[in-house]
């Protein structure tokens, strides 16, 4: 296998981008990101694009095609496919370049995610949001995303000791990293209050519990290591790329609150780097709601169960913290266009890595990516380093 | 969900039938035709459940997609029957009602419709045991 370094990033605003379509999202990303790589669109071997759903939410399939062909590569007929894992399909997308690229089979391959989310309305996106958890025995039920969510909040808090304000420091947190991001959705930041005051929609899940519906487009470049100085002065590497999966629906797994996906792809990762939880310097975890990213640090071994709660209250995860969780501001403030935010979370960390974060850069020089699909079924964890 | 969608699963969702593999003895409510210990070396039969159970989280949802949208604020649950599988259940009870480690019983329900003139679904609720 060879090693791979990600050459360049590129992300679009994250937001509620009426007047931007599906295509338009990708192709500024795209080129973002072949900008910032000094690479030519005709160089490109292959495309990876992460898309849960375009389907339902703009009705349309053959995304892959659809992609090559209006970042005006149709007549060179490269491979391009589409990757589907729900919320974790942008950094399945990611992982596919990366094996492509390891395996000798490609050289110069881009992995892109794009979602496209406000063309239907909310009634219609939580249903479709459900089709990331068992739609038969699940949805059917009337099982809506925040709601199993919800109810791994409530396991969790009958079992360990996670208050409600600790449960909203989260959300803080998040916003507070956020207003920094140009990019982020929401720039803004909150208190406790603002969470506690929000309104309730799977108890004890409130509105600021929950990551928001969001338009967006992230693409990255990645080559072989031992060409990644023809194309940039500062190449990041992958040190590890790992993937798990577990039962569809959250009634099947082994413990309620616990995501073993997370705790299989974060320790195969951490084998495969040789690297301890000491040397990571920063981390972008799935926080679709508060209480993902609670489980989300103690799944990859930053503390034990039942801690996260506390060591988010006692400032362990902001920017200037021990080990800072989602410095993007995460999938919370920085917005969550599904199939977009594992290659989102990937730009985030090269842009960390290489110091180029501003006001919310972090001291780091190897940062990891943890990315969910579903309640848990998908975990996709990567480890980058300069 | 289609209409032959939902027929398909009729006597799953009304009557709480599920599977047990009776190699291992492990039984299956969501049912399943292979068993995850077994796999191919499984014996599946279908099982009929007695339909009590425990209550082991549950959430009140407020905001729905569109087909539940009319039934908010509703209670769902995870229950684990007294055989041991656990499913993903409306509890027929207030949002005060509801706790963790609540005994409840299976009953036959109105589960939801596709839109004012499209099918009604029903299927298994729970409701708490009396004491
Ligand atoms: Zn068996």
């Amino acid at each position: 296998m060879r090693d791979v370094a990600v050459i360049g990033v590129g992300c679009t605003e994250f937001g509620e981008r009426w007047s931007t379509s599906f295509r338009d999202l990708f192709v500024t990303a795209g080129s973002l990101a072949l900008e910032d790589a000094g690479v030519s669109g005709e160089k490109i071997d292959a495309l990876y694009v992460g898309n849960m759903s375009a389907g339902r939410f703009v009705e349309q399939e053959h995304i892959g095609a659809l992609i090559a062909d209006f970042a005006g590569l149709a007549t060179n007929h490269i491979p391009s496919t589409r990757v589907e894992a729900a919320c974790a399909s942008g950094g399945l997308a990611f992982r596919q370049a990366v094996t492509a690229v390891a395996s000798g089979m490609e050289d110069i391959v881009v992995a892109a995610g794009v979602e496209k989310m406000t063309d239907v309305g909310t009634g219609a996106s939580v249903d479709m949001l459900a089709s990331a958890a068992d739609r038969e025995w699940e949805g059917f039920a009337g099982a809506t995303f925040p709601g199993l969510y919800a109810m791994i909040a409530n396991d969790y808090m009958h079992r360990y000791p996670l208050t409600r304000e600790q449960l909203a420091m989260v959300a803080v947190k998040n916003h507070e990293n956020g207003a920094n991001n140009p990019i982020a959705q929401f720039r803004n930041r909150i208190t406790i209050d603002t969470v506690l005051n929000s309104s309730m929609v799977a108890d004890p899940l409130r509105l600021f519990d929950c990551s928001p519906i969001t338009d967006g487009a992230a693409a990255v470049v990645v080559v072989p290591l031992e060409r990644a100085r023809e194309f940039t002065d500062s190449p990041v590497r992958v040190l590890a790329s790992a993937q798990a999966s577990d039962t569809i629906a959250l009634h099947d797994r082994r413990d309620i609150s616990t995501l073993d996906a997370t705790v299989a792809a974060g320790k195969r990762a951490f084998e495969r780097s040789g690297l301890t939880h000491k040397e990571i310097d920063l981390v972008e975890v799935h926080d679709c709601f508060t209480i993902a990213e609670i489980c989300a640090i103690e799944d990859l071994g930053f503390c034990a169960k039942g801690e996260a709660g506390k060591l988010t209250a006692d400032g362990a995860t902001a920017l200037n913290g021990d080990i800072p969780v989602n410095p993007s501001g995460g999938l919370k403030a920085c917005g969550h266009p599904v199939g977009a935010t594992g290659v989102k979370q990937i730009c985030e960390v090269v842009a960390q890595l290489r110091g180029e974060a501003a006001g919310r850069q972090v001291d780091a020089e190897i940062g990891m990516t943890h990315n969910v699909g579903g309640t848990g079924a998908t975990v996709v964890v990567h480890i980058l380093g300069v | 969900m289609s209409v032959s969608r939902f027929w398909r699963k009729i006597p799953q969702r009304y009557n709480l039938v599920g599977t047990q593999c009776t190699t291992c003895g492990r039984y299956f409510f969501p049912p399943r035709s292979l068993c995850p210990d077994c796999r191919r070396s499984g014996e599946i039969v279908d099982h009929t459940f007695n339909g009590e159970g425990t209550v082991v989280t549950y959430t009140v949802i407020r905001s729905a997609s569109d087909q539940f949208e009319n039934t908010t604020p509703y209670v769902l649950a995870i229950v684990e029957l007294d055989e041991g599988p656990r499913l993903t259940t409306q509890v027929v009870c207030t949002p005060e009602e509801i706790e963790i480690g609540m005994r409840v019983r299976s009953v036959f329900r109105r589960i939801a419709a596709d839109g004012e003139s499209g099918t009604i679904h029903y299927g298994t609720k729970f409701v708490p045991v009396e004491h």
